[in-house]
């Protein structure tokens, strides 16, 4: 019997042993000697990263300039609860709201481009923007960043939580993250999904069965841009700032070696495990030496060398080594969990 | 009127003339050949008459629609499909998700974001029963890229025709193809001839002259000659051209 058509279970395991994995964080992160904050930046750049995959990993579309996205998300986020109102809803969606206007206006010149000239022209509008934040000062705080961003109290109209406290803060952002991998999950598994994965794979052929490549390019990066600048409202939240060095070409390097080095061009997880490796390496090599960098981007480079699928690529590697090993007929071979 | 028709196709890239005066038509429900050697403009004629170049000059109808100079998409969507001389798959998909996301079932289901991809049992149908048409049903969860050359060939096929198209360009299907793989899928042109309208572009005279109702000669971006397979026979223009060989 073929397994055409079979639907894709919207719950998998991977999915809820992440979840559950980073709900438990905050019970022993400060045991192994490190501290609240950086699980908070962890999620929330797992979450940047993910929404940054849909882009490079799932439509093939390079693209070097997402921090703007991001960045936008955090000022729009700050420029609200000054501006307008003070609400924690009402400011996240006013985030995502203008970055996923930011991103429908490049993409509404960057669609009709492929390859290297999609990516350059994604750097110079990343700088166009970085370049607009600096020099904006009457909106954005120019180099000083917009200061003293409330970390606003997640109300349900029955309950209101405060999240001015690392924990409390950590799991507000675990169920944005929830939110957004579950989305990201069912798009990419929808028909617009597979349309941009077949649109990845070939353009060309694409376009002669009848699909408008550009609109679904356009559409894959406003929802990428979109919930990018939600992490970017989150990492607003979690600074109680927001400055223009997210928004800067390196900014928006990280973010591409997360992705990689975690494996996002073959696992939907790839960019979360990447954060996570950034965000320790930084801090575990860090203590060491101030050159952190340089051993992680000589990590990167051997694994771009050796191993493009990133850890992710290994892991899943390692894991099919061990099932060829195991007894007959007790390791089915199973989809992969990660695509 | 015919089905297809171009009327007096111009093209040129920079100082060199590739079409020159190209009318041609294709009757509906018949199987039409377009044969020349090598750079004659064969293929460049198959990319303008389904939207890849605008011609400079000149007119393509299709079902009495004047569709000159519109995108490949749109005319894909009236219902012209095409394969391609260098065989263009989805090559991380399926051989079923190949087909599948060419029916017009799936893009018409393109705005849904959150839904299952493929779950329609009608969808699962339509795309097997159009791999077994090809003879590939038995491979359906294979990946495209592990299939034989000859298999990527039927394959290649079975997309254009999910698009379930009126007409089908056939660019070079045989192409790389050994005797064994030119009989098999001629077996499966023979089996579509009548179904749809079909055009094939072909340098392999057997096989055209065997399957074709009506064949156009093009040479130096023109048509020399046009006819039935017999009335070529009988042409001196063909017979003193290098296309000589067929007899």
């Amino acid at each position: 019997m073929t397994q055409a058509g079979r639907p894709v279970p919207t719950f998998t395991t991977a999915m809820l042993a992440s979840w559950l994995f980073f709900a438990s964080v905050p019970l022993w992160i400060e045991r192994v000697g490190l501290y609240q904050y950086l699980g908070v930046e962890i999620l929330i750049f797992a979450t940047y990263a993910l929404a940054f995959n849909l882009v490079l990993g799932h439509a093939g579309l390079p693209s070097f300039g997402h921090g703007a996205f991001f960045g936008i998300g955090a000022y729009a986020f700050g420029l609200a609860q000054f501006n307008v109102v003070a609400n924690l809803w009402l400011c996240l969606a006013a985030a995502t709201l203008a970055a996923a206007l930011s991103g429908a206006l490049v993409a509404a010149f960057i669609s009709h481009r492929r390859g290297i000239y999609y990516a350059l022209m994604t750097i110079a509008f990343g700088q166009i923007f970085w370049f607009i934040a600096i020099k904006a000062h009457a909106i954005t705080g120019g180099e000083d960043g917009l200061l003293k961003i409330a970390r606003l109290p997640a109300s349900l109209g029955v309950a209101a939580f405060d999240l001015k406290d690392n924990v409390a803060l950590y799991y507000f952002v675990l169920v944005v993250f929830m939110g957004v991998s579950l989305l990201l999950w069912r798009l990419v598994h929808s028909p617009f999904g597979r349309i941009v994965k077949a649109i990845k794979q070939n353009e060309t052929r694409a376009r002669f069965v009848g699909y408008d490549v550009w609109r679904y390019k356009a559409a894959v990066l406003v929802i990428s841009a979109a919930l990018s600048g939600l992490a970017g409202a989150l990492f607003a939240m979690a600074q109680t700032s927001a400055f223009p060095d997210v928004m800067s070409l390196h900014y928006s390097g990280y973010v591409v070696m997360m992705t990689l080095v975690g494996g996002g061009l073959v696992s939907f997880w790839g960019p979360v495990i990447g954060a996570g490796a950034f965000f320790l390496a930084r801090d575990v090599i860090g203590a060491l030496t101030t050159g952190w960098m340089l051993w992680f981007g000589l990590l990167f480079v051997v694994l771009v060398l050796f191993k493009p699928e990133g850890l992710a690529g290994m892991f899943a590697s390692l894991t099919k080594r061990e099932r060829k090993t195991a007894p007959a007929g007790a390791g089915r071979a199973q989809p992969q969990a990660g695509e | 009127m015919a089905l297809f028709e171009a009327h007096d196709l111009h093209l040129r890239f920079g100082d060199r003339v590739v079409l020159e005066n190209v009318s041609l038509a294709f009757e509906a429900g018949k199987l039409s050949g377009i044969m020349g050697p090598n750079g004659a403009g064969k293929t460049t004629c198959f990319n303008v008459l389904t939207g890849r170049y605008k011609p400079d000059r000149g007119r393509v109808l299709f079902d009495g629609q004047d569709i000159t100079g519109r995108s490949p998409q749109a005319i894909a969507r009236l219902g012209v499909a095409r394969s391609f001389q260098l065989m263009t798959l989805f090559d991380e998909f399926t051989v079923f998700e190949n087909v599948a996301i060419a029916l017009p079932a799936t893009r018409q289901r393109g705005r849904d974001g959150l839904g299952q991809a493929y779950a329609e049992p009608a969808l699962v149908t339509e795309a097997l029963d159009i791999l077994d048409r090809v003879g590939l049903a038995d491979r359906a969860d294979a990946e495209a890229k592990s299939l034989s050359y000859g298999a990527r060939r039927a394959l290649e096929i079975a997309v254009a025709l999910a698009c379930r198209p009126k007409l089908l360009f056939l660019d070079e299907p045989t192409a790389g193809l050994g005797s064994d793989g030119r009989a098999r899928l001629a077996d499966l042109v023979r089996k579509l001839k009548g179904l749809l309208t079909i055009v094939i572009i072909e340098h392999d005279m057997q096989f055209l002259f065997s399957l074709a109702d009506t064949i156009s000669v093009i040479h130096w971006g023109q048509v020399i000659a046009q006819g039935t397979p017999a009335e070529l026979r009988a042409n001196p223009w063909v017979e003193t051209s290098n296309l000589g060989r067929l007899n």
